[in-house]
């Protein structure tokens, strides 16, 4: 697949910045002129990676997420969420529906979401040097002829 | 920010802006408060005026839920938009739930 564009956001992982990454992520993405559902696919697939980078990569621990969102070819994109954080033990498990380490804040859908709202997702994860997750998605768009 | 209205027993609670990890644990604080200052026969969670929405919303749903039978009380969610209402069929909450 050729690389049309991309951008890269490393931040803090704090929750505040939850919404700066689905929106920059999102509006990195508007020249595609994605429908209303594509972008709100979008900005919730981010916030549930980067939610669980903060979250369970982190805990309380300071650190970054770097966010990297790609254009190719055929209006296909890839977002992939790193972190540095304390990595995933068993990721069958973690992908499991309604399974969660967090508390009752926490649903255990993140990755049956991001699953969802992808066609398709890879995770790789290291304990205690990190998890990277990387999903790719085709964007329509409003105007369907742009996809020929 | 919520903003609620009581009539009879029954309790409808209007939440605006963003549902996320973020803003979930203030919105659950002041919901939780309303329930516990009310403890209506039936609380309306109002998504009307929601405008996102990831896995924290069906955390705060699933948490009333839980607070709401325990008082007695049924949970019903309205002003769904798609996304939002594609993203609680994943957690199949009409199961427990009555979906408007």
């Amino acid at each position: 697949m050729k690389e049309l564009n991309q951008m890269t956001l490393v931040f803090d992982a704090r929750s505040v910045n939850e919404g700066f990454a689905r929106v920059t992520a999102a509006a990195f993405l508007s020249q595609l002129d994605p429908t209303l559902q594509e972008i709100a696919e979008i900005k919730t697939i981010v916030s549930e990676a980067v939610t669980n980078c903060i979250v369970h990569g982190y805990g309380d621990k300071p650190g970054t997420v770097r966010l990297k969102v790609q254009i190719f070819e055929g209006r296909r994109i890839r977002i992939t969420v790193r972190d540095r954080g304390k990595g995933i033990a068993d990721i069958p498990q973690a992908m499991t529906p309604c399974f969660t380490t967090g508390n009752e804040d926490r649903a255990g859908m993140g990755f049956s979401i991001m699953q969802g709202f992808s066609d398709r997702i890879r995770v790789r994860s290291c304990p205690e040097r990190g998890t990277t997750v990387v999903m790719d998605k085709y964007i329509g768009g409003r105007d369907e002829r742009k996809v020929h | 920010m919520i903003t609620y209205e009581t009539k009879e027993r029954l309790l409808t609670v209007e939440i605006a802006g963003e549902i996320d990890h973020h803003t979930a644990a203030g919105l659950r604080a002041e919901i939780d408060e309303v329930i516990k200052k009310y403890s209506p026969l039936c609380l309306t969670l109002d998504f009307s005026q929601v405008n996102f929405c990831d896995s924290s919303g069906i955390a705060l749903v699933l948490g009333r839920y839980r607070l709401m039978k325990s008082l007695g009380g049924d949970v019903e969610l309205t002003g769904l938009a798609e996304n939002v209402s594609h993203i609680f069929e994943m957690a199949d909450l009409k199961k427990i739930v009555t979906i408007r």
